[in-house]
């Protein structure tokens, strides 16, 4: 505590506790966005395991490897996993790490709870996985539906309720921390519009994390009490209504998307200029769409719900909201298309990886265009067409734009360049095995397969073996990730302070490594 | 801040507390749901509710080294106007939070009065939902009988509601009236008040609790009578946890407040706890107006 920052501040190695101390104490955000990008890699480990044994079940037709109940227990707890414990957490970790070097900050506003939002996250996952220990894991899908999670609960709702509500605290606390650093820690002269685009859209994304993390929090209460204290929020006896368990979880989950995304766009409108070697294509109007985006998605909830039976009047009010939403994307593909033409592009992984996301999550996009529709929506509805769309949009749209960000930051975090042969075989192996995972899935859904069963009926065969072989392949090329990761940590090219010659922002003006503590006296901008 | 000359911010050094207290809260969100999972079962006393009361009292020990450590920091001028403005806007965007999550609950009331009860009698496009589950239910709000037959009686506004409304309306007042005494430094006033403000927050709690007696002895009104108790319990009791946060920062800000912390143009642990409270209080009249009255 004796310790004052300016004496830190002009000794790259300024005081830094050693061995797991460091890593427990620490509130350097540069420390924490590391655990935050480890921990969501094994989660993501960890869920996609469960995702090989989802496909190896469906490989064939009839019940092959697990019992229906320990099949619904997978589907949701991968669900669960990659939503809380992968995707947001590598966000959160690009933001801790990104967000104070970009703005010229000396750190998050707010240290120790920086720390703390993350520890929560390995401890809420531990309650989370030893529900499989503790008479079988939450079997009613990542979505919890009441009655699945109340009625006819297998017994796990309570340990699911109490693990959601700590990761609620620690997205929270997480968000709160992004929107006051962003709000009160920029360098002089960075004004709002001058932020680099991730750091807008990560802003943005904070402000969906406090406004429905907290609704989520509430929901998962009320289905607490109805399941143990006898409650009739969702027990029509009561007065109750199961379908309103739907419209407060979705009043979540629409945000709870975007949440998922738009710090995606942020990431591909940083890299697209860099390798494009041009100025990102309409900066403002991609932070116009980008609030756009985040004000729509909360008046869209129930386009999740078109089937389960609303008024007329609430399917087409719903149904044209979503469509709406399809405007403000469409201006920023069109923006990324427009910083690419003409401009002199070169292919590093990054840039692949960036191409990759904005024509496949473009697809995916596309897909929920024809969900959006309330009439064809009733053929669609809980077919493999929804889990082909979403997963275009999470793992071609999120996980994509996490690589790109991973490779792109890469030799800044650790001070080496990665082998671009590795690389480049991780992205083109998960590029076709993606494809022929998902893209078949499609065919399915529109021929009627429905989601989350383990067996189907044999015409669905072949596609299906394809879909696992895809499977398989994309789970594999992931580890190839991990070596291009390790082999980055421990050694390599000495990467340059700015290794990619067209990338801008002030985290290029710091040498690689970044060094512990940067900007303790803020940089000048102009 | 982009105009003002920029300030050395404090990045604190490292903190044992931040891992104290995920280790408590796993041990509560564990502990709760072991303990929760066995309401009803024939296995009880396994050590659940064990693991949970150990995790309060490390949450405990957390809050009050980890706010020690604040205070003697915020003492030895390590903050900056700087830090003050972060914390501010950390305390606004958290009050913002808890905003939200009322609104889940004050929602589910909205939906149940609005929709789920008189459709359940047949209203709109829903006839036969009404004919075929339950032919003999009638809407009505408060729902006092349930579609499967359960009966309660419905909490007036007269009496106990309304004189808390009274109680927690004044000592918003009060609340606001310490403030302005803290502003001009006049310390009796300051502390006159703000104890007043916590009697009055003492005496909602207490007659809180007498409400809920008489709504569980003599009203037949509980926890599962349906949407209505549902609803009435699950708001009044999140507000009434709210009420006793608030109050233990009252206290805290009081007991600092004796030891001569606080200065007219340095105390954030003040506002803090004064915004929190007014919060406490606006989300109150909307209870009064949407729960008791209308």
């Amino acid at each position: 505590m004796t310790t004052s920052t300016t004496d830190m501040a002009h000794d790259d190695h300024g005081y830094m506790a050693t061995g797991i101390k460091r890593w427990l104490f620490t509130t350097n955000h540069k420390d924490i966005g590391t655990m935050y990008l480890w921990f969501a890699f094994i989660m993501f480990l960890t869920g996609g395991s469960m995702a090989m044994v989802i496909r190896a079940e469906l490989f064939q037709p009839g019940l092959q490897i697990v019992n229906p109940d320990f099949f619904n227990q997978l589907t949701t707890v991968h669900g669960l996993i990659m939503v809380f414990g992968a995707i947001m957490p590598a966000f959160t970790g690009l933001a801790n790490w990104m967000i104070p070097m970009m703005i010229g900050a000396p750190d998050m506003a707010l240290p120790r709870l920086n720390n703390w939002s993350f520890w929560i996250l390995p401890f809420a996952f531990t309650i989370l996985l030893s529900s499989f220990f503790l008479g079988g894991a939450p079997n009613f899908g990542w979505t919890f539906y009441a009655p699945l999670s109340t009625t006819y609960s297998n017994g796990s709702t309570a340990f699911f309720v109490f693990a959601v509500h700590i990761m609620g605290i620690s997205s929270i606390m997480g968000a709160i921390n992004v929107i006051v650093t962003i709000m009160n820690l920029r360098a002089p002269g960075m004004t709002y519009m001058k932020m680099p685009l991730f750091v807008w859209t990560f802003f943005i994304t904070a402000y969906l994390l406090i406004a429905v993390m907290p609704v989520l929090a509430g929901v998962v209460t009320m289905l607490l009490t109805d399941t143990y204290f006898g409650t009739s929020f969702f027990d029509a006896s009561g007065g109750g209504d199961p379908v309103m368990f739907q419209h407060i979880f979705w009043f979540f989950g629409h945000p709870e998307v975007y949440i998922m995304i738009l710090p995606a766009f942020g990431i591909v409108s940083t890299t697209i200029p860099t390798f494009s070697r041009k100025k990102l294509f309409g900066y403002s109007s991609m932070v116009y769409a980008t609030s756009s985006i985040a004000f729509l998605s909360f008046i869209v909830w129930a386009h999740h719900m078109f089937t389960t039976g609303m008024p007329l009047i609430g399917e087409l009010f719903f149904m044209y909201c979503t469509l709406l939403i399809a405007v403000p994307t469409g201006v920023k593909v069109f923006n990324w298309m427009a910083t690419m033409w003409r401009g002199s592009i070169s292919f590093e992984v990054p840039m692949m990886f960036s191409i990759a996301f904005v024509i496949l999550f473009t697809i995916g996009g596309f897909s929920g265009l024809m969900l959006a529709m309330a009439p064809v929506d009733f053929q669609y509805h809980d077919t493999y067409f929804v889990v082909a769309h979403f997963h275009y949009v999470l793992v071609t749209g999120s996980l994509f734009s996490i690589y790109a960000a991973a490779y792109y930051w890469l030799p800044k975090w650790t001070g080496h360049m990665f082998n671009e042969t590795l690389a480049k075989a991780h992205f083109w192996c998960s590029l076709i095995s993606v494809n022929l995972l998902f893209f078949p899935m499609h065919f399915l859904g529109l021929a009627g397969m429905p989601r989350r069963i383990p067996d189907y009926a044999l015409q669905f065969a072949d596609f299906n073996m394809w879909v696992s072989i895809g499977g398989f392949a994309f789970g594999l090329s992931q580890l190839i990730f991990l070596a291009v990761v390790i082999k980055c940590i421990r050694g390599g090219e000495k990467a340059p302070a700015k290794p990619w010659d067209g990338a801008e922002g002030l985290e290029w003006t710091v040498p690689s490594p970044a060094p512990y503590h940067t900007f303790s006296t803020p940089p000048k901008i102009d | 801040m982009t105009t003002k000359e920029y300030e050395s911010y404090y990045v604190p050094a490292d903190s044992q507390w931040p891992i104290i207290g995920a280790l408590a809260l796993f041990c509560i969100a564990f502990g709760a749901g072991g303990f929760v999972s066995q309401i009803g079962a024939e296995t009880e006393g396994s050590g659940w509710g064990y693991l949970l009361m150990t995790g309060i009292a490390i949450v405990i020990y957390m809050i009050v080294g980890w706010i020690a450590n604040v205070i003697s920091e915020s003492m030895s001028g390590l903050y900056s106007e700087q830090m003050s403005a972060s914390f501010r806007q950390g305390m606004s965007w958290f009050i913002f939070s808890e905003v939200m999550f009322f609104c889940a609950f004050f929602g589910a009331l909205f939906y149940a009065r609005v929709l789920s009860v008189p459709w359940l009698a047949g209203d709109g496009a829903n006839v036969m939902t009404g004919a075929v589950l339950w032919p003999e239910f009638q809407a009505a709000w408060p729902l006092i009988k349930t579609p499967a037959g359960g009966e309660t009686q419905a909490m007036g506004w007269f009496g106990l509601p309304l004189l808390n409304t009274v109680l927690l309306l004044t000592s918003s007042v009060t609340a606001h009236f310490a403030h302005l005494a803290l502003l001009k430094n006049d310390r009796t006033k300051l502390k006159l008040f703000l104890g007043i403000t916590i009697i009055l927050g003492i005496s909602f709690m207490f007659f809180q609790v007498e409400e809920y007696i008489e709504a569980y002895q003599h009203m037949n009104l509980r926890l599962d009578s349906g949407i209505y108790g549902s609803t009435f319990f699950m708001l009044t009791g999140f507000h009434g946890m709210h009420v006793t946060l608030g109050t233990v920062m009252l206290i805290v800000v009081f007991m600092r407040v004796l030891k001569g912390h606080f200065t007219p143009t340095d105390h954030f642990g003040f506002e803090a706890a004064s915004w929190y409270w007014h919060f406490v209080d606006v989300v109150w009249v909307l209870l009064f107006l949407f729960v008791y009255i209308l």
